[in-house]
């Protein structure tokens, strides 16, 4: 499929701030499922920094506006040729061994809660069966509902109040499958809704490490594996961690957002 | 009772190396002895070096105690512990270097991936970065006792930031202004040379993309912390800027000081605070004390951090027991310096003779540092030995044992005359282009009689330790 997409974030804040710095994992990842066709981040006024690839195999940009700024813009456009593998993260060159993602943040602990739902899929038969039930599961104890959760809610947080957005699911599948020994990880991305209608065109999904197969994606939000709809940007161990946009300002200006992501298929 | 080996009085005679300290001891009257101790404090108030004692309360301002009775080595005794520390040195180097690229080590079975790639010390963030020069860990601290003539033990290492080497220039200093005489009597080598060894093994470790003399700062948490007197005394002595997180920011690529002529471009960050607060961008994200954005532009070449975050995997005290492996694996030597035994509780079979032997052993925590949560078996009560014990099995992979060394004493000044304590030492080793070694280090001293912690927060106190010339 051949997708494109045009991402952009405003930052609007109530007084001038005296400067803004951003690190940027805005870079389409290179792998099998994924090639891209052209890509440009643009920041208003923005001074980019050094382009590297880290650990995790994800480009990695920082960006410095100086001040006195009232307003800065983040602007992603590009067209990415997708493949469907299945959720298979395939030809991804990376050095962080998959053990190191069995690490723990607060916003991925398993509760006691999270531990019983997780439990319920050691009987599986296989990794990949396990990943599988892990997701069904999720699905099953946190309903998608917008607006119910915030940013900075935990996966356990989200499961006891049984709704959340994938934001949710992805951290709540990660806590799951940490607590059954399976390496697991954030991505963030967008993904292209064929109905129209995309409310999580700016989407995240979760990473299993299925041990033959290697990285797997599987979004608990959609019942499904990744496949040619969805553009992987970046992982991280938990939603901060993997953010597309990290940044700070200086200054005591309150801060506004305002993001508008659309992704759309192009005729060939 | 234990015999531990003094290194003053060994064998019924003073050791060669003491000689000229015994008739400086003996012709010395009590008077001028207490004169000259009251003249050594107030040199040390007067510098200001103090320490500030975490958790005790009291005085944060306290001296740490100073005894002058200098610690001694022979040139031949210093040449052989240099070795070893060297060795040590390369081989924390090449370990970091290997887990943060291919893990060849881990692949080759010849450590537990779960040490490396589990530890909280890991970071994420630098996998498959290089840093240059190849260069992780700046500086060494490897902690030693001697337990006989020819035996010397490493305790631990210090890679991320080990401190305490002020204490080594000043404790010279002040003997040399109290006793001129005992410096023209005994040949002594220098360890002066310190701060500009430093200062150049920082600068060799420059980016690539720094065009002419690099230009090195040292960043602190700020003067509340502990070690301030520290950083900006050293920061003196190297003639860099001593600088806080608000002094620099980042634009572009590059990252830059804020001076009274503009801003000016920092190549190298010999940092004193802790991986987690460096970059709210990259780690924690309410730290305040670090620099937002400085972590793209180490990762791009942009600028060089000292020690590099991520050092710390190699010195915890369960990567420890490894270090003999490292030296062989990476360097195909044998370790030049012993490690102490160490069982690691996680072991099921370790665990099960640590929790038989406890009254014998020396049980500290995986990541503790300063003489804090560690129960040293043979001066415990019963009842301290079982509190201990229920800590170990709540979570046995937190804690490591090692049996009691016989830790060397000299002679060190007490209310009563002249007697002997226990010592450890600190050397501190600088890893650059080049591997450089002063001939000298901290000696901590236990000042309680029988006493074999040496910490400060824990009634240490410090000596002169002399290397003396062929």
């Amino acid at each position: 499929m051949l997708l494109s997409v045009d991402h952009v974030t405003r930052y609007i804040y109530d007084r001038p701030v005296r400067g803004v710095v951003q690190s940027h994992r805005l870079s389409p990842s290179v792998f099998d499922g994924q090639a891209v066709r052209d890509w440009t981040v643009e920041v208003s006024d923005g001074i980019a920094g050094g382009m590297f690839r880290d650990g995790a195999g994800d480009r990695v940009q920082g960006w410095t506006v100086k001040g006195p700024v009232r307003e800065i813009e983040v602007r992603v456009t590009g067209t990415v040729e997708t493949v469907d593998l299945a959720g298979v993260l395939r030809g991804h060159r990376e050095t962080v061994p998959a053990e190191v993602y069995l690490c723990e943040t607060a916003a991925t602990r398993a509760d006691a809660a999270l531990a019983t739902l997780a439990d319920a899929a050691r009987e599986a038969d296989g990794p990949l069966a396990m990943a599988h039930r892990l997701s069904a599961l999720v699905s099953e104890a946190i309903a998608y509902r917008p607006g119910t959760t915030t940013a900075r809610t935990t996966a356990a947080e989200a499961l006891a109040q049984g709704q959340g957005v994938c934001q949710d699911q992805a951290q709540a599948l990660i806590a799951c499958a940490r607590h059954v020994g399976m390496p697991a990880r954030y991505v963030s991305g967008y993904l292209f809704a064929s109905d129209g209608d995309a409310p999580e065109a700016a989407h995240a999904w979760a990473e299993l490490w299925v041990a033959g197969l290697g990285w797997v994606g599987f979004d608990a939000a959609n019942r499904c594996c990744p496949d040619d709809r969805y553009i992987r940007l970046g992982s991280g161990f938990d939603a901060v961690d993997a953010a597309p946009i990290r940044g700070t300002a200086r200054g005591n200006g309150q801060e506004r957002l305002d993001v508008a992501v659309a992704v759309r298929q192009v005729q060939q | 009772m234990t015999d531990y080996f003094n290194e003053m009085y060994h064998g019924g005679a003073v050791r060669a190396p003491y000689a000229r300290l015994e008739d400086w001891m003996r012709a010395m009257p009590a008077e001028l002895r207490s004169l000259k101790q009251a003249e050594a404090e107030q040199l040390f108030r007067r510098i200001g070096i103090t320490f500030a004692v975490y958790g005790e309360g009291g005085d944060p301002d306290r001296l740490i105690p100073f005894d002058m009775f200098p610690r001694v080595f022979t040139a031949a005794e210093w040449a052989r512990l240099e070795k070893g520390i060297k060795q040590r040195a390369r081989a924390l180097n090449a370990f970091l270097v290997d887990v943060y690229g291919r893990g060849e080590i881990v692949r080759a079975g010849r450590m537990p991936s779960k040490l490396v790639y589990q530890n909280e010390a890991y970071e994420k963030a630098v996998a498959g970065i290089k840093p240059p020069k190849g260069v992780y860990s700046h500086i060494v601290g490897v902690d030693l006792v001697r337990t006989g003539p020819d035996e010397f033990f490493v305790l631990e290492d210090n890679c991320r930031t080990p401190s305490g080497v002020s204490y080594m220039l000043e404790n010279r200093e002040i003997m040399m202004r109290m006793f001129p005489d005992l410096f023209r009597e005994n040949r002594i080598e220098p360890v002066d040379g310190y701060p500009a060894l430093l200062r150049r093994t920082l600068a060799s470790v420059a980016p690539e993309k720094c065009a002419g003399e690099p230009t090195v700062v040292l960043l602190t948490p700020g003067h509340f912390n502990s070690a301030y007197y520290e950083h900006s005394f050293l920061a003196d002595l190297m003639g860099i800027e001593l600088v806080e997180g608000q002094d620099l920011f980042v634009e572009g690529a590059f990252l830059y000081m804020r001076t009274t002529e503009g801003p000016r471009r920092v190549d190298v960050v010999y940092r004193r605070i802790d991986d987690a607060f460096i970059d709210p961008l990259c780690f924690r994200p309410d730290s305040m004390l670090g620099v937002p954005g400085l972590m793209d532009v180490y990762r791009s070449g942009g600028v060089s951090i000292c020690s590099a975050p991520g050092a710390g995997v190699a010195d915890d005290k369960a990567v420890y027991t490894f270090v003999p492996e490292m030296i062989r694996f990476y360097l195909g030597e044998e370790p030049l310096l012993n490690n102490v035994p160490t069982w690691q509780c996680g072991r099921e079979d370790d665990l099960k003779y640590v929790l038989a032997n406890l009254g014998d052993l020396v049980v500290k925590e995986v990541h503790g540092s300063g003489g804090y949560g560690m129960l040293v078996g043979p001066k415990s009560s019963k009842e301290q030995i079982e509190n201990f014990r229920h800590r170990i099995v709540a979570d046995p992979g937190n804690y490591i044992a090692q049996p009691t060394l016989a830790l060397s004493t000299t002679p060190t000044f007490v209310a009563e005359g002249v007697a002997p304590r226990h010592v450890d030492l600190r050397p501190y080793c600088l890893v650059g282009e080049r591997i450089e070694l002063v001939p000298g280090g901290l000696t901590r001293v236990a000042l309680k009689e029988g006493s074999l912690v040496v910490n400060s927060s824990q009634g240490g106190g410090v000596k002169d330790t002399w290397v003396l010339a062929e």
